[in-house]
């Protein structure tokens, strides 16, 4: 029997509303928990960590103000302001206040923030210091791990400055039996605890701090419910009325108790989502499989007659705009690394049961049409495909593609479902998985996945094999010999292979040192309540309380570096174009096309080296003479017009992503450069590590720290992205882009793979196109490919968006591993957004 | 056949177009063979007139147009995108130029995509002698056959030849029920964009057996640039495209003549 019926449903009136009044105004960055973190930090001194963070928790939930904005239904709220955000000091604070006085200004993501703010936050700065995660987790680094850090090599910026939060919670359980479930499991089991159990101490502690942090929820919910009643009182519109007093009665019960309707199941759901946020500035705190555990109440509520479609659409409707109120405020480098504005909270629709049934029903349409009515980034919402979906949900899905929003991204069940086994996940849970931030598979509530964990530029250590190890002058990289003395291609790869796996240890290095200092200085017990086996293990999940552990690093690069490894193979070595050193002089100049300040100052700082190391004594005169030389000499013209040639020589060497054997068979073995030796490695959670191979938006601040590569990519421009061909070289269509992308190992890639490709509406025009699209998907996903998504914009709208931004300030593209809003990317990004190979004409 | 060596058969392509969605059913591959008899003013691939192998300059730079190359070669890209071909009921499709005039390499490809249990159709205006056509369409699944006018002189004017042969091989092959066959007119405004000459077109392709389907092209100008990258004056400058609105009195006039399935585009 269906599940499900496919027609649409009208978009609700109030979403528009809920819409425009959330995009007002520029999002503002506020002090009232900052200042409440810090009031409850005072008075515990000297107590159990994870007994400060319950305590701090409820301290900020007692008394955060709160808000009801105009139309709402599903109620809760971190900020006054719409989409505000509020500060995490107890993770890192400098960035901040160095950048109070640009942060309204900032092309990417830019916040207000008040001066009555930053005096405050200032104040609340003093006590933080030398108290910080990412200052103990800087402490706990090699040097040798700092300096790759500071040389671009690697950047495990995100959980280094901010929470880790990269998780999907058991939404369900919170659903089932409430907060006032959750706290008495607690209680009991505390209660069952023998004091002198060898590990009373540190289980006692967690559990009573699971009671008052759902105890904090229970009351947090309650202010609202007082707070709708108040605002009930004094409506005078009968309508509105009514529906503030139903917001008080579901916030009188849920999240306490377990849910009775739909509507308190969603209400319930929120307070979960926004209140995880809060806890911990979270970087992907993702819904995950909405339609499956909201299904029971939906069904219950519509068999009894209690509910309607339209209503339920419009339920969830508002928890799509809610899921954008919630918003977070990166460091100016991130904000460009993760550009939109973006909470990348990933919920997810269709795909199969545990047992390995079809499980697409109603909701996973209204889910479809829910991102269609709202038209936002958020949520990241994704669908499963697999050989037994539904067709029609793959049309509907693609109807969403063709607005051009960018949503969904399509993941391929028969590539995850076996990867994840492949790591250690039951059948089950693997068949259950979802998907968090951009790409990441998991299992939800069993999982610490610490996805996302660094982006590890690819291309950098292969400068490192061109210069024997020295960047800007520093020894960063092991000595694997001079180029110019490398005869065949296998001494150079084993070079790269060399430099890589020496920069991965040193990435292993930094992650698991960040990893220890969230667990010593913020452990989480909320979070952990809704994790298993925390409760069981009596810790969080930060000291390795979740069932499955990983850390889930990204690499980015792969074609630049398969297309620059085939290009030296081919041309310097079998064909011998040219010489390494000559190709080595090219990239210095970057072609032939110059170098800027920064690059000749590297240049300087080499020379200088190696005359220091010859015995020779170099006086500052000496350098700037050096300098001069560097920036004014350069390159003579007939250097410059050979390597214009040598770079021309390179472009006509086949590239991958145009379906050519050779080519994609090395591209997979260039990728296992950097997936197979991290799968070696542990974390201190006791899981392991697994490679991701996608960018988010890094591609282009990451390019422009690194220099021209060997396959004819200028300097500083941005790298490929994710498992994609770079921008504008596959020539042969989407069907050889995407053949050849299939050809990479899925597989071991198990944090994620990311495809990215543009397609113009007119592909996906009539019935006609999206049935082709629709068979472009499977084609792929045929030949195991992992991830799909796509950008349906006219090249027109694009530019026409970047001269009148005011006319588009809703306009969305997907930009890596999720949607964002077009002009709020800086210049750069949205240039290689509108560069990138636009297929399907 | 079975000593057909159909792999080494040589011929002149000058394209291969992964991933087309407007020519035939599916996700398909085009095979642009070179050379045609006609001269329409309007072509949109004016480098695929010539049999000779032709310099064009594009986006700047001079390019060769034109390879030489055997049907084994050319069906080894095709079979790339099998899987595609299956999920959506897609295949291989013959354009040009007109494939006609390289009639044995035309044959090879499609018997030989056949072979590899790849669905066929051929773009074409029909322009050859019938025991040419004939020979080919046990291996050809659709015919997407132009009929671009139905007055000789008009049609010769404009495109460099009559249509007599043309219209006589359009109800052989109708007849012959070997083939699935579909009309394609090119609308272009001076030529044929009038009710009345739609309606000539919508009527004879009803007196045809079994058509499958009549496609109204609307003239385009993509291929302007072109005809300046071969050094050759486009004469349709002044030609505007026809209006959404123009294609859609049409259509409803060739439904209302032909009683076929019609549809704007391919």
């Amino acid at each position: 029997m269906k599940r499900y019926t496919i027609f649409d449903m009208p978009k609700p009136e109030r979403i528009g509303r809920l819409v425009d009044h959330l995009y007002a105004k520029m999002p503002e960055i506020e002090s009232a928990r900052a200042i409440l973190l810090t009031e409850s930090y005072r008075q515990t001194e000297g107590e159990p960590m994870i007994l400060r963070r319950a305590k701090a928790f409820e301290h900020i939930l007692k008394n955060i103000p709160i808000i009801i904005r105009e139309d709402e239904l599903i109620v809760g709220s971190s900020t006054i302001a719409p989409r505000g955000c509020q500060t995490y000091p107890e993770f890192s604070y400098e960035w901040l206040e160095a950048e109070f006085d640009t942060v309204a200004k900032r092309t990417a993501d830019p916040f207000f923030i008040a001066d009555k703010t930053k005096e405050e936050l200032r104040e609340v700065h003093t006590y933080w210091k030398g108290r910080t995660t990412s200052e103990l987790a800087t402490s706990y680094m090699t040097p040798q791990t700092l300096l790759s850090i500071e040389h671009n090599i690697f950047t495990p910026g995100n959980y280094f400055y901010n929470g880790v939060e990269h998780v999907t919670v058991q939404y369900d359980k919170v659903l089932k039996i409430g907060f006032e479930g959750i706290r008495d499991e607690a209680k009991e089991r505390l209660a069952a605890l023998n004091v002198a159990d060898g590990d009373y101490q540190k289980r006692s502690a967690f559990l009573k701090a699971v009671v008052i942090s759902c105890e904090a929820a229970i009351l947090y919910a309650r202010r609202y419910m007082v707070l709708a009643k108040q605002m009930a009182d004094q409506c005078s519109d009968e309508t509105r009325k009514k529906e503030l007093l139903a917001i008080a009665m579901n916030c009188g019960r849920v999240p306490a108790k377990g849910a009775q309707s739909f509507y308190e199941a969603c209400q319930s759901f929120w307070f979960v989502q926004q209140l995880l946020q809060l806890e911990s500035s979270g970087h992907s705190i993702s819904p995950g499989r909405f339609d499956q555990y909201m299904y029971p109440y939906y069904k219950k509520d519509l068999d009894e007659g209690k509910l309607t479609r339209e209503f339920a659409q419009e339920l969830m409707d508002c928890i799509w705009v809610k899921l954008n109120d919630l918003n977070k405020c990166r460091d100016a480098v991130s904000a460009e690394g993760f550009a939109g504005y973006s909470l990348f909270q990933n919920l997810i629709a269709g795909g199969q049961d545990a047992e390995g049934r079809d499980v697409t029903n109603d909701l996973s349409f209204m889910c479809i049409q829910a991102s269609k009515h709202v038209m936002l980034p958020q949520p990241s919402f994704s669908v499963r495909v697999w050989n037994g979906t539904p067709h029609e949900f793959l049309i509907k899905a693609a109807e969403l593609t063709r607005t051009g929003i960018g949503l969904p991204a399509y993941y391929n069940d028969e590539v995850i479902i076996p990867a994840l086994v492949n790591r250690g996940l039951s059948l089950a849970d693997a068949r259950e998985y979802n998907i968090i931030g951009c790409v990441e598979p998991q299992k939800a509530g069993k999982t610490e996945g610490w996805h996302d964990a660094a982006f590890f530029n690819m291309c950098r250590p292969l400068e490192l094999v061109f210069s024997n190890g020295v960047d800007k002058g520093v020894q960063i990289g092991p000595r694997t010999g001079e180029v110019e003395e490398f005869t065949t291609f296998d001494e150079f790869y084993d070079a790269y292979k060399k430099q890589m796996k020496y920069q991965i240890e040193l990435l292993v290095n930094a992650d698991n040192s960040i990893d220890v200092a969230h667990a010593e200085r913020c452990p989480l017990p909320f979070l952990s309540c809704m994790v298993d086996d925390c409760m069981k293990r009596g810790k969080t999940v930060q000291e390795g309380g979740a069932v499955y552990n990983f850390t889930g690093p990204q690499g980015f690069g792969i074609a630049n570096m398969a297309d620059s490894l085939y290009a030296i193979k081919k041309l310097v070595y079998e064909e011998k174009a040219f010489s390494i050193t000559e190709l080595k002089k090219a990239l210095a100049a970057n072609y032939g096309k110059g170098i800027d300040a920064d690059t000749a100052a590297s240049v300087t700082a080499q020379i200088v080296d190696e005359l220091k190391k010859s015995g020779k004594k170099v006086g500052e005169e000496d350098v700037v003479q050096i300098l001069k030389t560097v920036l004014s000499e350069g390159v003579s013209s007939g250097e410059k017009a050979r390597y214009e040639e040598i770079r021309k020589l390179i472009l006509a060497v086949p590239k991958f992503g145009n379906d050519i054997d050779e080519v994609d068979e090395f591209a997979r073995d260039v990728a296992y450069t950097y997936t197979k030796p991290l799968e070696t490695y542990h974390n201190p959670r006791g899981g392991m590590y697994q490679a991701g191979l996608y960018p988010v938006s890094a591609n282009v601040p990451l390019g422009a720290q690194t220099g021209a590569t060997p396959d004819g990519r200028y300097a500083k421009t941005p790298v490929a992205d994710g498992v994609s061909p770079s921008a504008g070289k596959d020539v042969n269509g989407p069907t050889a882009a995407a053949n050849s992308v299939s050809r990479l190992d899925h597989f071991i890639a198990s944090n994620g793979t990311l495809f990215n490709q543009k397609f113009h509406p007119s592909a996906l025009s009539g019935r006609e196109g999206l049935e082709k699209f629709v068979a472009l998907i499977r084609s792929y996903f045929d030949q195991k490919g992992s991830h799909m998504q796509f950008n349906v914009v006219s090249r027109e709208t694009l530019l026409d968006a970047q001269k009148n931004p005011e006319k588009y300030k809703h306009l969305v593209v997907r930009v890596a591993g999720y949607s964002a809003l077009f002009t709020t990317l800086s210049r750069s990004l949205q240039d290689d957004i509108i560069n990138r190979t636009e297929q399907g004409f | 056949m079975e000593n057909y060596n159909y792999l080494d058969v040589p011929g002149r392509i000058f394209d291969i177009q992964r991933y087309s969605i407007h020519d035939g059913p599916g996700i398909r591959t085009i095979v642009f063979l070179k050379g045609c008899v006609l001269r329409c003013k309007w072509c949109c691939n004016p480098e695929s007139q010539e049999y000779a192998i032709q310099k064009m300059v594009v986006a700047g730079e001079e390019k060769i147009i034109g390879e030489d190359t055997t049907a084994g070669k050319v069906l080894e890209t095709v079979e790339r995108d099998r899987t595609y071909y299956r999920r959506s009921g897609g295949g291989m499709t013959l354009s040009g130029g007109e494939s006609l005039c390289q009639p044995e390499f035309a044959k090879a490809l499609l018997y030989g995509a056949k072979q590899l249990g790849i669905t066929t159709a051929m773009e074409s205006m029909g322009c050859a002698k019938y025991e040419v056509i004939e020979s080919i369409l046990p291996y050809l699944d659709d015919y997407l056959l132009d009929i671009k006018h139905m007055n000789p002189e008009k049609h010769k004017a404009f495109t460099g030849r009559a249509n007599d042969l043309m219209l006589e091989n359009a109800k052989k092959i109708a007849d012959s029920g070997m083939t699935r066959l579909s009309i394609r007119v090119p609308v272009v405004p001076t030529f044929n964009d009038s009710p009345d000459e739609i309606k000539a077109i919508a009527e004879f392709a009803a007196k045809l057996k079994g058509v499958y389907k009549l496609h109204l092209l609307p003239y385009h100008r993509l291929g302007q640039d072109k005809y300046e990258g071969l050094g050759r004056e486009y004469q349709m400058k002044h030609i505007v495209p026809p209006t959404n609105e123009t294609m859609q009195e049409l259509l409803a006039i060739a439904k209302r003549a032909s009683g076929l399935d019609c549809q704007i585009g391919g």
